[in-house]
């Protein structure tokens, strides 16, 4: 006895396809026999495919999905070509138009559409068939009917200048035909694209010597035995010998509306894709109508036939179709588009930004609704849309400088949807973590994007994969995702945001980290993970008072050099932007050589590096050079970079090479939330590279100077921003150190300037830091002047251990390999400057225009 | 073969200043301690078993010890990883008399 139900499926297409495939992989193949129609003689072919088969970049052979031996292998009775013209549904048979009547216990409707035909004069014979010529799109046998008229013809008309038309047009042209493609709307592809980028479209389809007419109703098809041309509305006759119907589709849904189902534009259904009159009726695909919408493209078919197969075979009973957020990413006619949501603002307050680059046919728009994405085009670049696409569909939080939404500006963080990632795509670089490894730290139960951090050290290096990593947190745990209130605090171990944390130390007179966990952390229990920054922090608050505790600081501030990878450190004599003297050379080279230093090094930011010295030589290393530390270490104010300058420069307008000394005088080894690396450039040329700095100074003719900050050129690339132009070095001292100290008050641990700036914004920094908007000018420069006097030589230290054990070796110790040191000896007459006539280090008395002259020793 | 608890001293528990590591040299093997700030005192290998850091110069509160070169983190007391690098070895240290005691395994 055969116990199972009779599936009829009605169309043989995409979806049909698609859901049998579904059905077969829930076991529905022991549940049903399954009896399938088309009309075509074919069995299940990809019909996105058909413009390539077009265009000769595919074989026809290469787009069946499902050839006739797969229906044979699984059972499933394929009859074609037979065309259902009626369903009974109390009879439960459906009539083929070959005279057949067959049952069905269950029945699918996936009968696709068909090519539109518009109302013209003359475009169909007596008998009701296209004129002779005149072809649609739709099928494997219209593809191979355009193929045959374009070997035989010279001139082409295709009628629509939406996806399809426009890949009916680039396909016909790779056969030799002169093409012209007639619009009716203002502007190709309305459906996806909003005007503009319609334009730009436009010009590229151009460039490719395809003719295009918008606004051009065609309302006769010339010509009696065969196509001969294409009347327009406005008279115009166009000579052709072959026209291509493009104008749009309609659901195949006459039969089932005649058989008594619910239609609108297609077969009306419910969230289980099952029609609005009969339990036993379905429908899937372009002939279904949904929530009032009717889908034309593959990822919501895919979504209902997994839902509809899960409902038919019980698998998921309560499986539900809520409808789809369409995204579109196409190559039409070999230009890139990529579409979602509106096509054009709609209310006031809609964010709409625009980028339009004609000439390289590049347009991108984006529009942005309460801080979410609700509508994005992108016409010949769509580099950001796997971002976008997951922005829209998720509504996640968008980048505050919108230009990111439109381009990668050299940060890796969001260059590939992360859905599109492969799961052995190493997103962290430093620590090796790939995707699957996060994914599977969330599918092992880890919902927080910082827990994930934590498990699998992705992030824990540069930093710079850490938006990245939050996004496949997001996206792995879907709505899962839990958000750790820990991500506000300022350090894991104290559960207060930066400003509150600040509020608290400042009330109750916290001087020293144990005293800041005594009285502020859970328990009053100690983090370690939390101590640099609290005394990052505690310095900046309490620049006299700070009780400085030595289990505070990470090992490079207590030893006052940079550890290696070895357990040796490095020394960087400081070099006042980066001038330096004969004297200091000849001490230099003479303590490399009695120390025996394996490795002397030029540094990025014009230092020399001594590297490879053992924890315990460090002392008499400090003490026979007799030099201030350079602070190649630490989270602090590092190094002013600069150019020549004026005095030797052909171009310099400018003493930058003063001016930096003066800036590293007066910030020297002061602590701030993330390094700080200056540069002063004397001129426009910018040899000092002062547009990647955190703060950056720039010489302009008049005598004025520029001020950048924000800027960055590691594992993030970010042009400074303008902050202000000055009239005088003591300007530029005292507004650098204004910005500086609102940046050590104001930004996260660890977050660098790249990152403040544009999360406070730079209109903002400028209102507070140039124009005291705050009224707190006056009190960020003394607290700056207090930390500038404040300072103390840390090298001081290194002459007398300031406890027990501090340099002592803390491993045996690898020796490095001797690094030859090339003798490529230039002598140069070293010059360490001053400034400016008073002593940078003083409290600043603002002279304009003042000249800077350098006094000092000629080497 | 048997196997013998030996008891080695490290001198005197003031080299260690409350809240920081030094390093040793037990019979070969070099041995980084830690004293805590509650007194209390903790011993593992000297390299961290990710890529030889001097664990000596890590950070470390009461539970945790976190090494210098790439901030990857034990705890303290059990030796085992919390950011998925191998365990450590936790050997068996304590204070007499002022003094720093490890026991040492001897084959």
């Amino acid at each position: 006895m055969n116990a199972k139900r009779r599936l009829v499926v009605v169309g043989n297409g995409m979806a049909a396809g698609r859901t049998i495939e579904e059905i077969l992989e829930r076991g529905g193949g022991e549940m049903f026999d399954i009896t399938v129609f088309g009309d075509e003689p074919y069995g299940n072919y990809n019909r996105i495919a058909l413009s390539h088969v077009l265009s000769g970049e595919e074989e026809e052979s290469g787009i069946f999905l499902n050839d006739l031996a797969w229906y044979e292998s699984n059972a499933i009775t394929l009859r074609v070509p037979v065309r259902i013209d009626r369903i009974d549904r109390f009879a439960k048979l459906v009539y083929g138009d070959d005279g057949s009547a067959t049952p069905y216990d269950v029945l699918v409707i996936a009968t696709g559409s068909r090519s539109f035909v518009p109302p013209m004069n003359g475009v169909r014979r007596d008998d009701g068939s296209l004129l002779e010529g005149v072809v649609g799109f739709r099928t494997l046998d219209d593809t191979r009917e355009i193929v045959r008229l374009a070997q035989a013809h010279e001139r082409a008309v295709v009628i629509g200048g939406g996806l399809l038309g426009l890949e009916a047009a680039r396909g016909l042209q790779s056969h030799g035909v002169r093409v012209e493609v007639l619009h009716a709307m203002g502007h190709l592809m309305n459906m996806q694209l909003d005007e503009q980028g319609g334009g730009i479209l436009r010009r590229s389809i151009e460039a490719m010597g395809i003719g295009v007419r918008t606004g051009a109703l065609a309302s006769q098809v010339v010509g009696d035995d065969r196509v001969r041309g294409v009347l327009l509305k406005d008279g115009t006759e166009i000579p052709c010998d072959l026209v291509v119907l493009a104008a749009g589709i309609r659901a195949n849904v006459e039969f089932a509306e005649t058989s008594g189902f619910t239609v609108e534009r297609a077969v009306v259904v419910d969230d289980r894709m099952c029609s609005a009159d009969d339990p036993d009726v379905f429908a899937v695909g372009e002939c279904a109508q949904h929530r009032g919408e009717v889908y034309g493209l593959v990822a919501p078919i895919w979504e209902q036939a997994r839902v509809l197969a899960d409902v038919l075979t019980g698998a998921a009973p309560d499986a539900a179709y809520h409808g789809s957020r369409i995204t579109t990413k196409l190559k039409v006619a070999g230009v890139d588009v990529a579409s979602m949501g509106i096509t054009a603002p709609e209310r006031d307050d809609d964010e709409f930004v625009v980028f339009s680059e004609p000439r390289r046919g590049v347009y991108k728009s984006v529009i942005i609704r309460d801080g979410r994405l609700v509508g994005a085009t992108l016409v010949g670049d769509v580099n950001k849309v796997s971002f976008l696409i997951q922005a829209f569909d998720q509504g996640q939080e968008l980048p505050e400088e919108r230009v990111n939404l439109l381009f990668d500006l050299g940060t890796p963080a969001a260059e590939v949807g992360v859905a599109e990632l492969s799961d052995d795509a190493q997103v962290c670089n430093c620590n090796g973590v790939s995707k699957g490894t996060l994914v599977k730290c969330v599918a092992d139960g880890t919902k927080t994007v910082s827990g994930v951090m934590d498990r699998t050290r992705a992030g824990k290096g540069c930093g710079s994969c850490r938006s990245l990593v939050r996004q496949i947190v997001e996206w792995a745990a879907g709505d899962d995702v839990r958000n750790d209130p820990a991500e506000h605090y300022y350090v894991p171990g104290v559960p207060l945001a930066k400003p509150e944390l600040m509020a608290a130390i400042r009330d109750l007179r916290l001087y020293s980290v144990s005293a800041v966990f005594e009285k502020l952390a859970p328990g009053g229990n100690h983090d370690a993970k939390s101590k640099m920054g609290l005394t990052s922090l505690l310095r900046t608050m309490w620049p006299d008072d700070f009780v400085d505790e030595r289990d505070g600081r990470y090992i490079n501030d207590r030893v006052h050099a940079n550890i290696q990878r070895d357990g040796t450190f490095s020394v960087v004599p400081q070099m006042k932007g980066g001038v330096t003297s004969i004297e200091q050379l000849r001490t230099i080279a003479d303590v490399a050589e009695k120390y025996r230093v394996p490795m002397i090094k030029l540094t990025g930011g014009q230092r020399i590096d001594l590297l490879g010295i053992p924890k315990e030589d460090l002392p008499k290393v400090w003490a026979d050079l007799d030099m201030p530390s350079g602070y190649a270490y630490g989270k602090s104010f590092r190094t002013v970079k600069t150019c020549v300058g004026s005095d030797f420069c052909r171009f310099g307008l400018g003493d930058s090479t003063a001016l930096g000394v003066a800036i590293e005088t007066r910030f020297q080894g002061i602590e701030s939330p993330g390094k700080v690396k200056m540069a002063v450039s004397g001129c426009p040329r910018n040899c000092a590279e002062s547009l990647v700095k955190d703060i950056g100074v720039v010489a302009v003719d008049g005598g004025r100077w520029e001020i950048y900050v924000g800027g960055a050129a590691g594992a993030h690339i970010r042009k400074g921003d303008l902050l202000v132009t000055v009239d005088s070095p003591e300007e530029v001292l005292r507004i650098s150190g204004r910005f500086l100290q609102y940046y050590r008050e104001n930004a996260k641990w660890l977050e660098r300037t790249y990152a403040f700036v544009p999360r406070i914004g730079l209109d903002h920094i400028r209102d507070v830091v140039v124009h005291d908007s705050e009224g707190i000018a006056a009190d960020l420069d003394a607290r700056m002047q207090e930390t500038v006097e404040g300072y103390r030589d840390p090298w001081k230290e290194g002459r007398e251990p300031a406890v027990p054990g501090q340099f002592r070796p803390s491993l045996p110790l690898i020796s490095l390999p001797q690094v030859p040191v090339r003798d490529g000896s230039t002598a140069l007459g070293g010059r360490a400057g001053r400034s400016t006539r008073h002593d940078p280090r003083r409290p600043l008395d603002v002279e304009p225009k003042t000249e800077l002259t350098i006094e000092g020793a000629q080497g | 073969m048997t196997t013998l608890s030996t008891r080695v001293v490290l001198g005197p528990v003031g080299q260690i200043p409350p809240g920081e590591g030094r390093a040793f040299d037990l019979g070969g093997r070099m041995i980084a301690v830690f004293r805590l700030r509650s007194g209390t005192l903790r011993a593992v290998p000297a390299a961290c078993p990710h890529a030889g850091g001097p664990l000596a110069d890590g950070q470390i509160d009461d539970a945790v010890l976190i090494c210098p070169l790439h901030l990857n983190t034990w705890d303290l007391a059990t030796g085992c990883s919390r950011s998925g690098q191998p365990d450590l070895e936790v050997l068996d240290v304590w204070e007499e008399d002022g003094l720093i005691a490890v026991s040492a395994l001897r084959g």
